[in-house]
């Protein structure tokens, strides 16, 4: 995150404890400026001002330094750069390429002290012009355009409090420092455009307004989709213990939503993951697209052990990009794995910063860090003329101590997110994946999408979602009462929902990540499976009742063995489930004649 | 290198010591201690600098040293542990001295014992199998080299029996063995003994690496034992080309080191007394595991943890579970009947599995047939709670099947002893073998095609 900026001697170093450094000489500095700290030149940010003295967060590790060394002002405040070329990077918290930092070092480490351009200065990009001299342009307008990937057409768009008339706009290769256009402003100045941007990452980007969200982001998790799906723009939390699959879900989400643009967030977790998504998405081709998964991808890896500070920051880094795709018009989601781990680093940061803590030793202000955070997800109007509509979804992962949610991140996290998905230890030590529990979690964009769903995939999915939940409600009572007496003191009523409940649960939400056809799962389909093992519960309504009906040759019917393979079948329509169902009616329906 | 001494030391307390008047001091720089009346100076580090004074935290116990008449010199470097090929088959204490009355070592590098974190771009994704010879491990929660998985136990388990197995046994297809990098955190001298007389039985000392802490020993001291067994073993790994098995025992008392300093710097704690960081400061010793682009050498971590009262929810194995990529948890259940080694195979879980087997790897079958172990075994520990409830009168014909699938499981596929080192084709075998006692419709994580060629040939080697 540099630019051309030079840098000015200012302060000395009076104070080092861990990754803070308090320097003093510091009266011209600005609270968030980018300062680089000792002649190792190691990237820190003021986080706090009190007279002439700065505390500043270091992002590398400051082993070595000490009183007496200076500190050098950039005149800048922590910015992410943005043009052409952030697709298919992986950086660490603050913007640096992991590939170059490699370079540079020579070596499997991270030295320290190692300044990185986020986007290669060099590179040529074909820009294509959409406006021409003459044009009345506004902040938020596209100038041109460029292909970024094989998959993403790059929107260069006038910056935020800049507009004026188009005075010359050039077309052909350029890289992106050069300008590509000038502007006339209204008093006569002239504004130079280049395709490099930046942006602060702590604060929002502006845009027009928000919209509220009513399309769901549909992403081939049948438990996800159907029962707790969250909006395009929305905002959504996985919290679980340890082993319940938090990160699996998270990349599965990755790997096959329906967002262009996908911007994950390996926020202070393990580094052979980092290296697995690293290794997997050039090779797995996205279902929307049929493209490689990497083509739409920007990966922000800073692993647990990596300096805390730059944790915090990675954050920001990430979501600040993912607006940045937003305002052209794409739909974008962000993935935070975790965000505990990012508040651990405020918390450890503000425990050296001596401030007054609040619950569990995290700092007051956790919990509106937090809602500013996911509020910055949302469906918006871009700035511009065009009314372009851009949507971030955002979804972190919350790590809570051992599991309770009681404590104060997943807490904090609960307040703003509107999908709950509630991991479960006791459904990942029975293995059944994804462990996502059926009672606790809930959505409350679903109503929202009662509409999408009747006009895009059935007049009744609502009715066979409420259904089939039902059925899983009434089923974990049944359970309770059947722990206590036994299987034989149900009647056959409370026997068929157990038993439909059983295959909801087996043959419907259990979804094996790592096998490649079970892992997505389109809409309709999902549909079509829940339609046929609802249907069952219906047409077995009226037999069930008959005097000495038998209940086992209800279950001994061949249909009810084939609805176990139901999501085998990649290529059924939806007349090959009407079809089914028909038959199940039939068999059904004959038990009785 | 400054020779100034410093006399002024404001206070000593706990770990920590204040040394005031200083100059161009530097954070976590090295301080070397000399107390009055002692021949061999102690050490510490710089833990906060502010203008002219040093909080200093000792690496050595604290006791005997006075305010007056004790000397401060800081070295202008960080803790570095001289590292060499020549450390393999000696043993050393927790502060990195030889303690096995042999020869100094004549270091080859000088290497900062903190470490600095791998880049997740330079890795490489760990999936070469390693087969420990048991069983539950093998088949059902597989370990692969440049894997990082802890074993979680209890007091009174015999968790250090199964790690000494392991170490014994691992090996990999290219045949190539393991250099072995052994530390112990604060055990008592029985149990560091005891491995090493394991180590030394089996051979294994000429390829391992000894650091031993005992309880015994200074607690700070146990703060950077096991940063001087992973640059070790980082050395080992990365330059020398070595494959590298890292065992710690027992990281409950690493964190409960911490805290002490933690408390000492009075520290606003996270949960139960835990610094805020423990999750951080784990993760620089967990994280040093892996594979490299490049590099031929690998790192494996096993660290051992002792839950207290069985509680996973407890910061230490639960940051640990966190951070690692899977975890063995000792079962006391399991010991209490006899079985050996206990390994909870429900509980247990290796993230990593999946890149370790399969044809070429393991075996074709290996996949379905764990998937199937592991739902007959699960149903088998249903039924059984079911005919505690209920009696097993309620039971019928598939139930029971189960039930003594369940029994013949944990005796005879979990349960294999201390010295039996069955390779992962043993283990499948038998796997299946235990399957025939189940009907065949119940197995449905198996392809029938499978079943056919597996169970036969099974059946047939038991005819002859």
């Amino acid at each position: 995150m540099t630019n051309e900026t030079k840098d000015i001697k200012a302060g000395v170093i009076e104070r080092v404890t861990g990754p803070l450094v308090r320097a003093n000489g510091m009266s011209e500095a600005k609270l968030y400026e980018v300062v680089k700290v000792s002649d190792e030149k190691l990237l820190g940010e003021i986080i706090e001002l009190h007279g002439d003295v700065a505390a500043i967060q270091v992002y590398e590790e400051t082993a070595g330094i000490g009183p007496g060394d200076v500190v050098y002002r950039t005149g800048r405040t922590m910015s992410a750069a943005l043009a052409p070329g952030l697709l298919e990077s992986i950086y660490d918290g603050v913007q640096r390429p992991l590939k170059d930092i490699q370079a540079a070092s020579g070596d499997c480490y991270i030295k320290r002290g190692i300044e990185a351009q986020p986007i290669d200065l060099e590179k040529k990009w074909s820009f294509k012009p959409t406006v021409k001299v003459g044009d009345k342009v506004q902040e938020g307008d596209v100038l041109g355009e460029v292909q970024e990937t094989t998959l993403i057409m790059h929107k260069v768009m006038v910056p935020p409090g800049e507009g004026g008339v188009v005075a010359t706009i050039q077309s052909g290769d350029f890289n992106v420092t050069e300008m590509i256009a000038t502007l006339t402003r209204d008093d006569d100045s002239v504004a130079s455009i280049a395709m490099l941007q930046y942006w602060p990452i702590r604060a929002a980007r502006p845009k027009t307004s928000k919209i509220f969200p009513a399309e769901p982001l549909r992403t081939g998790g049948r438990s996800i989709d159907t029962f707790f799906p969250i909006a395009k723009g929305g905002a959504g939390c996985i919290p679980g213990p340890f082993g319940a699959g938090k990160t699996v879900t998270q990349q599965s989400i990755a790997k096959f939503c329906d967002a262009e643009i996908i911007v994950y967030i390996g926020c202070g977790e393990r580094g052979n993951e980092m290296t697995e998504v690293l290794d997997e998405f050039p090779h797995l081709i996205d279902p929307n697209s049929g493209e490689p998964l990497m083509k739409r991808t920007i990966l922000i890896a800073n692993t647990s052990n990596m300096p805390v500070a730059a944790r915090e920051a990675s954050v920001y880094t990430g979501i600040t990009i993912a607006e940045y795709y937003r305002d052209m018009g794409y739909n974008v989601a962000l993935m935070a794995d975790s965000t505990s781990r990012w508040a651990e680093a405020m918390r450890e940061i503000s425990g050296r910063l001596e401030e007054m803590p609040g619950e569990e030793g995290y700092p007051a202000y956790l919990s509106s860090r937090t809602a500013e955070f996911y509020e910055r997800a949302g469906i918006v109007k871009a700035l511009g003329s065009d009314d372009r509509v851009g949507s971030l979804t955002v979804i972190g992962a919350v790590s809570p101590p051992g599991g309770d949610l009681s404590e104060p991140v997943s807490q904090a996290t609960l307040r703003v997110t509107k999908t709950f998905w509630s991991l479960d230890a006791d459904l990942a030590y029975k293995k059944h994946f994804p462990s996502i529990n059926w009672l606790n979690s809930y959505s409350l964009y679903a109503q929202n999408f009662e509409g999408y769903w009747k006009e895009q995939i059935a007049e009744d999915f609502a009715e066979v979602r409420t259904t089939a939940m039902t059925l899983l409600e009434k089923e974990s009572k049944l359970l309770e009462i059947v722990r206590l007496v036994g299987m034989e003191s149900l009647s056959n009523g409370d026997r068929l929902i157990l038993e439909v409940a059983r295959m909801i649960r087996e043959d419907f939400l259990f979804q094996n990540a790592f096998d490649k056809d079970d892992a997505y799962t389109p809409l309709e389909r999902q549909y079509g499976i829940l339609r046929s093992i609802v249907s069952i519960f219906e047409v077995a309504q009226e037999v069930i009742d008959q005097p000495e009906f038998e209940f086992a040759t209800l279950t001994a019917i061949p249909s009810f063995a084939e609805i176990a393979r139901l999501k085998d079948k990649l290529q059924w329509t939806k007349d090959d489930y009407q079809k089914f169902q028909d038959t199940l009616r039939a068999e059904i329906s004959a038990l009785i004649a | 290198m400054s020779n100034k001494e410093y006399t002024d030391i404001s206070s000593i307390a706990g770990p920590l010591m204040v040394v005031e008047g200083v100059e161009g001091v530097k954070y976590e720089e090295l301080v070397e201690v000399n107390v009055a009346g002692e021949n061999v100076p102690r050490f510490g580090k710089v833990l906060d600098i502010a203008k002219d004074k040093a909080v200093v935290q000792m690496f050595a116990s604290t006791t005997g040293m006075t305010a007056e008449g004790t000397r401060a010199r800081f070295r202008g470097e960080t803790l570095k542990l001289g590292v060499s090929e020549d450390m393999l088959g000696r043993v050393f204490n927790g502060a990195g001295e030889v303690a096995d009355g042999g020869p100094e070592i004549v270091p080859e590098q000088r290497r900062d014992i903190a470490g600095e974190p791998i880049n997740p771009y330079s890795r490489e994704f760990p999936n070469d199998f390693i087969q420990t010879g048991v069983s539950s491990i093998d088949v059902m929660n597989t370990l692969v080299r440049g894997q990082k998985l802890p074993i979680f136990s209890g007091a009174g388990l015999p968790h250090s029996r199964l790690a000494a197995q392991i170490a014994r046994q691992a090996s990999v297809k290219d045949g190539s063995d393991f250099a072995i990098v052994f530390a112990t955190l604060g055990v008592s001298f029985e149990e560091a003994e005891y491995f090493r007389r394991e180590f030394e039985e089996a051979g294994a000392l000429e390829r391992s690496v000894l650091f031993i802490n005992t309880a015994a020993d200074p607690v700070v001291e146990r703060v950077s034992t096991p940063r001087m067994a992973l640059t070790t073993a980082e050395y080992l790994a990365f330059e020398k080309g070595k494959h590298v098995l890292v065992i710690l025992t027992d990281l409950t008392n690493y964190c409960e080191a911490l805290r002490e300093v933690s408390s000492a710097r009075k520290e606003v704690p996270g949960r139960r007394g835990y610094p805020g960081y423990l999750y951080t400061d784990l993760s620089t010793i967990y994280e040093r595991a892996g594979r490299v682009k490049g590099k031929q050498g690998t790192i494996t971590q096993i660290p051992i943890l002792t839950m207290p009262d069985d509680d996973k929810t407890h910061p230490v194995p639960d940051l640990t579970g966190y951070i690692t990529e899977g975890q063995f948890v000792v079962s006391r259940e399991l010991y209490r009947k006899g079985v050996f080694p206990p390994v909870d195979v429900q509980g247990s879980l290796s993230r990593l599995w999946s890149a370790g087997v399969g044809e070429g790897k393991t075996r074709a079958d290996h996949s379905a047939l764990k998937d199937q172990l592991f739902a007959s075994y699960a149903t088998g520990r249903e039924v059984r709670e079911l005919a505690v409830v209920l009696g097993e009168a309620s039971l019928d014909d598939t139930d029971r099947a189960h039930l003594k699938f369940a029994d013949a499981f944990e005796r005879e596929f979990v349960g294999q002893g201390e010295f039996e080192n069955r390779s992962v084709e043993e283990s499948l075998d038998l796997g299946w073998k235990l399957l025939t006692m189940l009907p065949r419709t119940s197995l449905k994580r198996v392809k029938p095609e499978q079943i056919d060629k597996h169970m036969s040939s099974v059946s047939s080697e038991e005819k002859i």
